[in-house]
C-alpha cells in the first residue's frame, strides 16, 4: 500500500473519471456523487486501494464515473462481489452502491447476510421509492396504494422499513441522509468510513422523472423543520426550530412543545443505545399525518464488532501458525500410502 | 488349521444394508485396507437421499460395491461375486446384482417378521430358501454382537452399532486379511470416547474369529496384490482429488485459494475438506446461496486471487448469470459442477451427465466458457489443474465436470510430487511505463487475454461490468460494430485455448477402422473394459475419452472421420453426441442410460455389436 499523505494531496476533482455522467438532468443522484467525489480525498486512502461496487439500476453506474477501481455488476450482487473481495483484500477501502429495488428486492438476502457478517465496508442505500430504470414501476419502499405503470390500481405491498430491517439483521451502523442537504451528507458518510464493520447508509434521493417530489416533506423548506429531526450522539432529540421535542414516555415516544421545559428533559440521543435507536427507525408514520413523528436523519446506531474478514485472516494466521511444516507434497501424500514395485 | 486360501484375479462386493447401518464407513475401510493390501481397487457408494430413510425399507438402503484386482481395474464392476445383506430391504433390492453361483452374507436378525414386511415381501416369503447354487452364509450378526459385547458396558442400542464392524471382521477374515488399518482408523475416531472404540474392536475381532470358528467347508480367498505401475500410491476419492488438484494448482500459481460456495449434494464435500486447509491460506466462504457463493467467487477474483466456486446442477443454475459476468468481465474462475440426477432436484445422491449442455449453452447471450471433464476419481486432480490453469492463464471462466459417480468412488491414486507438476502463470498487468499512457484493461495479447490489474496497483484504476464494453478501453459502448466485435473476440479467445491443449488420443483400439467409441466423463472405465474384450475377440473397435469438451482439441475431427461408425455413450439422453454432430457433421450414434446409474460393460458391447451389424 502507498502512504496515505498522497491520497491527501488529492482533491475531489482527481476521483472524477473520464466518462459523461449520464443521469437524468435533475436527478438526485448527482448530488450524491458529488459528496462522495468531495469526501475521497478526506479519507486518508490512496485512490488505487479504494473500490467502488454496484449492482443494476440507475444509481449502480456510479462505479463508472469514480476515477477508482469498479464494477458494475449484476442485479442485487454488488453486496456478496464485495464480500468476497473483502474477505481476500482487507485493506481495500470499498464502497457498494445500490438502490431501493437492487438491496431490498432482488438482493434483499445478500444484505441481510452482509450485515449480520459485518464486514468492514459502506453501503450506500439510494432509496427514491421507485424503479428508475425499468421506467417506473413501484418498489419495495413504494407506499401502499400507490399508483405506478405496474400498478394501476395502487399497489397491495406493505413497504420495507429499511433501517428497522437492517436493525433486525443486527448491523453495526445504520444511519439515514438525504440527497437535498449535502453538509449532512459528507458528515454521515464519513462517520460510516470511520466506523469499523458494515456501515449501512440510507440516501433519501429524489428521481425527479418517475417519483418527483417523493421526500419533499423532508426536503423542502416550508416543511423540512417539522417533519424531519437531525440527531447526533449525546445531543436532545430536538425538531422545529427549537420549538418542540420528543421525550421517551417508557417506550412510547412523545411529542413535547419546548416552551418552559428543558432540553435536558428530552431523549438524548445515545448512538450505541440498540433499544433506543430500534424505536427511532419506527418514526416512519406517514409524513403528511399531522402528529406524524418526525423522520429521524443521522446516525442512529454504532456498535463495536469483530469484522468477518479480520477473523478470516487470523483463522488462517493461527491454521499457518499451529503447522509450520505444511508442504504440497505432504498434503498430496495424505495419511496412508503404500509402495508398488 | 485353516485351508490354503484360494487365488482370485479379481472380486467385486456389494455391501448392503439399511441407511444407518454404517455401510458407507464399512465400504471405506474395506477400500483403505484393499488399497494397502497392494490392490488396484474402484469402488461406487450408493445411498438414498434421505438422512434416516425409514428403517428397513428398500428405499433406505444404502450400498458400497468394491471392485478389486490382481490385474488392473476400471470400474467399479457390473454385477458382484459378493453379497453383504444387512437386512430383508437390502437382499431384495441388490439380489439381481448378484453374479449367477455368487456369494450371500446375511444378517439373519435381518430377515424376521418385521424386516420382510417393511421390505414388502409376501406374507408367507421365505428369500433365503430356493438359493441353491449360491454360496449362503447365515449368520445372526445382532446375536453374535451382543454375545461378543456382552463384557462391555454399553447399552445395547450401541452394542448393535457395532454390527457392521463383525461383518467387516469376518470379511476381512474371508480375504485374508488384517485388521490393523481398521483398528488404527478407530483408534482415532474414538480416541475420546474408549467404550466405544473397545466395543467396536472387540466386534471386528469377534467377527474375524467367527470366521476361523465356524464349522467351515467355506474358503478363504486370496487376491494376490496388483502388479501396478512403480511408486508411491495413495487411495483417493473423486471430490478429494479435486480439492488436491486445486490447492495444487494454488501453490503453482502461486495465487492464495478462495472457495465461495453453498452446501449441496455431492459437492458439499469439496467445501468441508477445503475448509480444513486454513493452513494452505485456502479461505472458503460459505455464502447464503448460490449466487452469493460466485458473487463472493468473483469479488475474489477481482481481488487477484484464485477464485473457485462449486455446486450441482440446480445451484450451477442459480449462478447462470453470474458466469456471464465473470466471462463479460473477463476474470478468472473455476466453476465446479458435480452433476446428479436432474431436472430440477432431481436425484440428488444419484449420477447422470446431462448438465453438458447447461456448461456449454446455460447463459444468456452469446457466451462460450471453456468445458473440462474428469474421467476417473484420480483423474479429478489432473483435470481440474489443468482446468485452473486455462482459466489464469487465459482470464476466463472455466467448467470443470465431475459426476456423483466419480466425486464418491475412490481409487489408488500414484500421486504426484509437486515440482512434477505443471507452472501456471498469471497474467498480471504491468504497471504502465510510461507517465501519461492511459491504461487499456481490455488490451489484448496475441491469444486474446487481457491483462488482470487488481485493486491496489497505482495507475491502474479502471472499471468493469456486465454492459458492452469498448475493444480496448472497457468503457461502455453502444456501438452495434463494437458489440459484434466484442462477441467474436470472446468467442476467439476460447477458440484459441485448442492451441494450448493437448490433442486427442485414443484410449486403445486401431487408428482406423469398424467403430469408434467416444466418450466423456466417468463413462471411462467401463467403455474401456468393454473395448478391452471386443479386442481380444477380434473386433475393429476404438475409444477416445473426450476431457475438453470446449473447445475440442484440434484433430478430433479427424479421428472421428477414421471409422465407419461412431458410438457416443452418455448417462443422460444424447448430448456430445449432438454436439460432435453439429460440430463435425458425422452419423454419431447416441448410447443412453438414465437411471441414476453407471453404464455396465455388456450395454456397451452390445451397442457395439448391434452398430456392427447395422
Amino acid at each position: 500500500m502507498s502512504e496515505s499523505n498522497t491520497a491527501n494531496k488529492l482533491s475531489p476533482k482527481d476521483f472524477s473519471s473520464d466518462q459523461d455522467v449520464r443521469w437524468c438532468p435533475g436527478c438526485g443522484d448527482y448530488s450524491i456523487l458529488k459528496q462522495v467525489q468531495t469526501i475521497m480525498p478526506e479519507i486518508g486512502v490512496p485512490r488505487e486501494d479504494i473500490v467502488f461496487i454496484s449492482g443494476i439500476g440507475c444509481s449502480s453506474r456510479f462505479p463508472y464515473y469514480m476515477n477508482t477501481f469498479g464494477m458494475h455488476s449484476i442485479h442485487g450482487r454488488a453486496t456478496t462481489i464485495a464480500s468476497g473481495l473483502k474477505a481476500v483484500r482487507p485493506e481495500l477501502s470499498v464502497w457498494i452502491i445500490t438502490g431501493d429495488g437492487d438491496s431490498l428486492s432482488i438482493g434483499g438476502n445478500h444484505l441481510i447476510h452482509l450485515l449480520r457478517r459485518n464486514f468492514n465496508v459502506n453501503i450506500l442505500l439510494f432509496n427514491n421509492q421507485i424503479y428508475g430504470l425499468t421506467k417506473g414501476q413501484y418498489s419495495p419502499t413504494s407506499e401502499q396504494g400507490k399508483r405506478t405503470k405496474s400498478t394501476p390500481h395502487g399497489s397491495l405491498d406493505h413497504p420495507f422499513n429499511p433501517l428497522a430491517l437492517c436493525m433486525g439483521a443486527d448491523a453495526t451502523f445504520v444511519s439515514r441522509t438525504m440527497d437535498r442537504d449535502p453538509k449532512q451528507l459528507r458528515s454521515v458518510l464519513m462517520q460510516a468510513n470511520q466506523h469499523k464493520g458494515t456501515s449501512l447508509v440510507e440516501i433519501y434521493q429524489n428521481c425527479n422523472v418517475f417519483n418527483d417530489g417523493t421526500f419533499a416533506r423532508f426536503t423542502d423548506k416550508r416543511t423540512k423543520e417539522e417533519s424531519t429531526i437531525f440527531i447526533e450522539d449525546g445531543k436532545p432529540l430536538i425538531f422545529d426550530q427549537g420549538k418542540r421535542g420528543i421525550v421517551l414516555d417508557g417506550f412510547n415516544p412523545k411529542i413535547v412543545d419546548m416552551e418552559g421545559r428543558s432540553a435536558d428533559d428530552l431523549w438524548i440521543h445515545d448512538v450505541n443505545d440498540r433499544v433506543k435507536a430500534e424505536i427511532l427507525t419506527r418514526f416512519f408514520e406517514d409524513p403528511s399525518d399531522e402528529t406524524a413523528l418526525p423522520r429521524p436523519f443521522g446516525v442512529f446506531y454504532q456498535e463495536d464488532r469483530p469484522c468477518y474478514e479480520e477473523m478470516l485472516e487470523q483463522q488462517v494466521k493461527e491454521a499457518e501458525d499451529r503447522s509450520s511444516n505444511r508442504n504440497l507434497d505432504q498434503l498430496l501424500r495424505g495419511n496412508r500410502t503404500w509402495w508398488a514395485e | 488349521m485353516a485351508k490354503d486360501p484360494k487365488v482370485l484375479d479379481e472380486v467385486t462386493i456389494l455391501f448392503a444394508g439399511d441407511s444407518g447401518d454404517g455401510i458407507q464407513l464399512t465400504g471405506n475401510q474395506f477400500s483403505d485396507n484393499t488399497a494397502l493390501y497392494g490392490n488396484d481397487l474402484s469402488t461406487f457408494p450408493d445411498f438414498p437421499a434421505e438422512i434416516r430413510a425409514p428403517l428397513g425399507t428398500v428405499e433406505g438402503v444404502s450400498g458400497f460395491q468394491i471392485h478389486f484386482g490382481t490385474r488392473e481395474i476400471f470400474s467399479p464392476g457390473d454385477k458382484c461375486d459378493v453379497l453383504v445383506a444387512m437386512n430383508a430391504a437390502a437382499f431384495k433390492k441388490n439380489f439381481r446384482r448378484l453374479k449367477p453361483r455368487g456369494t450371500i452374507i446375511v444378517n439373519t436378525s435381518g430377515f424376521d417378521k418385521r424386516n420382510l414386511k417393511l421390505a414388502h415381501y409376501p406374507e408367507d416369503a421365505e428369500p433365503l430358501e430356493g438359493l441353491e447354487g449360491y454360496q449362503l452364509t447365515k449368520m445372526d450378526v445382532t446375536k453374535l454382537t451382543r454375545e461378543a459385547l456382552k463384557d462391555i458396558k454399553l447399552g445395547t442400542k450401541e452394542k448393535d452399532r457395532c454390527k457392521n464392524m463383525f461383518v467387516l471382521g469376518y470379511v476381512y477374515w474371508m480375504y485374508n486379511r488384517t485388521l490393523e488399518s481398521t483398528i488404527d482408523f478407530l483408534t482415532s475416531k474414538f480416541k475420546n470416547k474408549t467404550d466405544i472404540l473397545e466395543a467396536n474392536v472387540a466386534s471386528l475381532k469377534a467377527g474375524f474369529h467367527f470366521g476361523d470358528t465356524l464349522e467351515t467347508f467355506r474358503s478363504r480367498y486370496e487376491v494376490r496384490p496388483a502388479a501396478m505401475p512403480p511408486g508411491e500410491y495413495r487411495n483417493v476419492m473423486g471430490n478429494q482429488a479435486t480439492v488436491l488438484g486445486l490447492v495444487a494448482a494454488a501453490e503453482k500459481s502461486n495465487l492464495p485459494l478462495f472457495y465461495g460456495s453453498y452446501p449441496i449434494t455431492p459437492a458439499s464435500d469439496i467445501l468441508h475438506q477445503l475448509s480444513s486447509y486454513r493452513d494452505f491460506g485456502v479461505k472458503t466462504f460459505q455464502a447464503e446461496d448460490e449466487i452469493a457463493a460466485i458473487g463472493a467467487a468473483i469479488g475474489a477474483s477481482f481481488g487477484g486471487h484464485l477464485a473457485v466456486t462449486a455446486s450441482s446442477g440446480p445451484g450451477i443454475a442459480l449462478k447462470g448469470e453470474a458466469i456471464g459476468l465473470a466471462l463479460m468481465l473477463e476474470l478468472p474462475l473455476v466453476i465446479v459442477n458435480v452433476q446428479r440426477g436432474g431436472p430440477s432436484t432431481g436425484l440428488p445422491t444419484k449420477t447422470e451427465q446431462a448438465d453438458l449442455f447447461q456448461a456449454m449453452y446455460g447463459r444468456n447471450g452469446e457466451a462460450p466458457v471453456p468445458v473440462v471433464a474428469a474421467h476417473s476419481p484420480t483423474d479429478c486432480f489432473d483435470a481440474v489443474f489443468q482446468a485452473t490453469k486455462l482459466a489464469i492463464e487465459h482470464m476466463t471462466p472455466v467448467f470443470f465436470l465431475s459426476d456423483g459417480y466419480i466425486a464418491n468412488g475412490a481409487e489408488p491414486w500414484r500421486f504426484p510430487k509437486s515440482d512434477e507438476l505443471e507452472k501456471i502463470s498469471p497474467r498480471f498487468a504491468d504497471l504502465p511505463a510510461k507517465e501519461n499512457e492511459t491504461f487499456l484493461p481490455y488490451e489484448r495479447d496475441e491469444n486474446g487475454v487481457r491483462p488482470w490489474s487488481i485493486p491496489g496497483m497505482k495507475g491502474l484504476e479502471h472499471r468493469v461490468g456486465g454492459l458492452e464494453k469498448e475493444d480496448g478501453s472497457g468503457n461502455v459502448s453502444y456501438d452495434p460494430d463494437n458489440h459484434e466485435k466484442m462477441v467474436k473476440l470472446r468467442q476467439e479467445k476460447v477458440d484459441k485455448i485448442a492451441d494450448f491443449i493437448p490433442e486427442q488420443s485414443l484410449d486403445q483400439g486401431p487408428e482406423t477402422g469398424d467403430v469408434l467409441i467416444v466418450g466423456w466423463g466417468s463413462t471411462y472405465g467401463t467403455i474401456k473394459i468393454a473395448v478391452n474384450e471386443m479386442l481380444e475377440e477380434g473386433y475393429s473397435v476404438a475409444h477416445a475419452q473426450i476431457r475438453y469438451l470446449n473447445p475440442f482439441p484440434k484433430n478430433l475431427g479427424e479421428i472421428l472421420k477414421s471409422y465407419k461408425k461412431v458410438l457416443v455413450p452418455e448417462i443422460n439422453n444424447g448430448q456430445l453426441v449432438k454436439i460432435l454432430r453439429a460440430e463435425y457433421l458425422v452419423d454419431a450414434q447416441p448410447l443412453n442410460k438414465i437411471k441414476g446409474v453407471p453404464f455396465e460393460a455388456a450395454e456397451i458391447k452390445n451397442a457395439v455389436l448391434e452398430i456392427l451389424k447395422s
